[in-house]
């Protein structure tokens, strides 16, 4: 039983038609990468899971998008509350210029969660599970900006852990970072598995291979080859797939 | 060839640095001229009690809480106005023909003589609406006057803030009014300080528009409601350079009131300063 389902998704800026017809079934608990080169489409699909594309103006889509079921672009769907299930990790951090505390529980108190203790062990749960806790336990009332963009990135994972999400969608989480920090958020990717279902959009190859169970090559707007990551990288069944992965393309 | 290249740049960083000093250099002249002239008449007694003898002797006291009340109500009718207007134009509004048509009148009310904000004060506050001259009636009249500083401060101090600390609230499942509110005006609240600070310097000095709304010649008496008439330093300084019945002993009265001036000027904008370094946050672009 998927847990994301899409079906012949369209979606225009204005005349621009940036995605044509994609389908697409996500398993529960996996890891899905999405590559291509730039202006393929790959990070609008992302955004489209969220409903984050309605903030941009003169954007239209048609096709179905279903989480769990349910059609999030039906009208009686609050977005609101779609975004606490279907959480997002950005490409460059974006922390609040708040304190790392009052970061990881900002999600929560914008979901009118006020009682405190739940809060302090929510906040503390959600910065172990993204594995910056031992780091940060000692100065947590101190600016996030005072944290590097590595640890940033991860209290932005915390950020969107703490309030329970069911999907987690990361649009090249580590594209701004060092490899020493890119490697823990790959081992981070590694453990939340288990918990979430996580779709990360990439422009790095290697990363696709290591972190992801399967890989969806977007190419011109459309979903060119969508299987195991494995039979991608070794076998794709496509000429494109192939010329793109070994970077006669790109 | 080198050596002219680095003559030249040496030249121009030369007319650069001097004509930067020179700025410097007339300011300071404005401002030691002022504490000259004006530094012998301060004194306790200057600034806490009324003109006395036709004005050439005595303090300048109302004048001082008339230009305050003044800055006060202005701010109070300015602001609340000025900052919605500017969270609605740059938050809320699509960017559309009505958004500019709104910023290009914005900009219009700005460029208009202060002189015919009084005349259009006097004519629907003071005799429309019926206020009389009052500090009410000046209020509104400098208030709409700073209105555009507000608005385009504030709509700057918003356009500054880069558009993933939205997305980042909006992704946690937080409405568009919660992210204004807990994300985008605390950080934007330093710089719309910086509006605050601006027009509390205009209005202070503002002569014009006071002139038929609220300002009084002589009252020594202070306000007690905002229907009463005030004096205000601006308008005083007028009339002691200008109407007086002894312009030459009233002369260090006015160098003394414009020193005071601008000193209240100064003081408020070091209390914004320090409100605004206060408040600011450190977040990188």
């Amino acid at each position: 039983m998927s847990i994301i389902s899409t079906k012949n998704v369209d979606f225009y800026y204005g005349d621009f038609h940036a995605l044509k017809g994609i389908s697409m079934e996500i398993e529960p608990n996996t890891v899905t990468a999405f590559i291509g080169p730039s202006g393929c489409g790959k990070s609008t699909f992302l955004r489209l899971m969220n409903r984050m594309n309605d903030l941009i103006d003169h954007t239209r889509m048609t096709g179905e998008i279903l989480i769990e079921g349910q059609n999030i672009y039906d009208k009686t769907v609050r977005v609101d509350e779609l975004r606490t299930k279907v959480g997002m990790v950005f490409q460059k951090p974006n922390p609040f210029p708040k304190s790392i505390y009052e970061n990881v529980a900002y999600g929560l108190r914008v979901n009118g969660i006020k009682d405190k203790d739940l809060i302090t062990h929510t906040v503390e749960e959600s910065l172990r599970n993204a594995a910056l806790w031992n780091e940060v336990k000692d100065k947590l009332k101190k600016s996030a900006f005072e944290l590097s963009g590595g640890q940033q990135q991860r209290l932005c994972i915390a950020r969107a852990l703490a309030i329970k999400p069911r999907i987690l969608l990361m649009d090249e989480p580590a594209s701004a970072l060092d490899p020493l920090s890119t490697s823990k958020i790959e081992d981070l990717i590694f453990t939340l598995k288990n918990d979430y279902t996580i779709v990360i959009v990439t422009h790095n190859m290697q990363q696709a291979a290591r972190v992801s169970d399967k890989t969806a090559f977007f190419y011109l707007g459309e979903l060119v080859e969508f299987d195991d990551t494995q039979q991608i990288f070794l076998k794709p069944k496509i000429e494109a797939t192939q010329n793109y992965i070994t970077g006669r393309f790109g | 060839m080198k050596n002219l290249k680095q003559q030249k740049q040496a030249a121009v960083f030369w007319i650069l640095r001097i004509m930067t000093w020179l700025v410097v250099g007339i300011l300071f002249w404005i401002l030691g001229f002022l504490l000259v002239k004006g530094m012998g008449v301060l004194s306790w007694e200057f600034i806490t009690t009324a003109p006395k003898n036709e004005m050439t002797s005595g303090g300048i006291f109302p004048a001082i809480v008339g230009t305050l009340c003044l800055v006060t109500g202005s701010m109070l009718v300015a602001f609340p106005i000025g900052v919605m207007s500017g969270i609605y134009l740059n938050e809320y509004a699509r960017n559309g023909w009505t958004v500019r048509f709104i910023r290009i009148m914005t900009n219009n009310l700005s460029s208009i003589p202060s002189i015919v904000f009084g005349l259009f004060g006097m004519a629907l506050f003071v005799n429309t609406l019926g206020f009389g001259d009052s500090i009410l009636a000046g209020s509104l009249t400098l208030g709409l006057l700073v209105l555009p500083i507000v608005i385009r401060t504030t709509e700057e101090s918003l356009k500054a803030i880069p558009d993933t600390f939205r997305n980042g609230s909006r992704a946690l499942g937080a409405s568009q009014l919660q992210t204004i509110y807990k994300v985008v005006l605390p950080i934007a609240f330093p710089n719309i300080m910086t509006g605050l600070i601006l027009s509390i310097g205009r209005v202070s000095g503002e002569t014009a528009p006071i002139l038929f709304t609220v300002a009084a010649y002589f009252l020594p008496k202070l306000p007690t409601s905002i229907f009463d008439q005030v004096m205000a330093l601006p308008y005083h300084l007028y009339v002691l350079a200008t109407s007086g019945t002894d312009l030459e002993a009233a002369r260090p009265m006015a160098y003394g009131t414009a020193l005071v001036l601008i000193l209240i000027v100064l003081l408020m904008n070091i209390i914004a300063g320090i409100i605004r370094s206060l408040t600011s946050k450190d977040y990188v672009k």
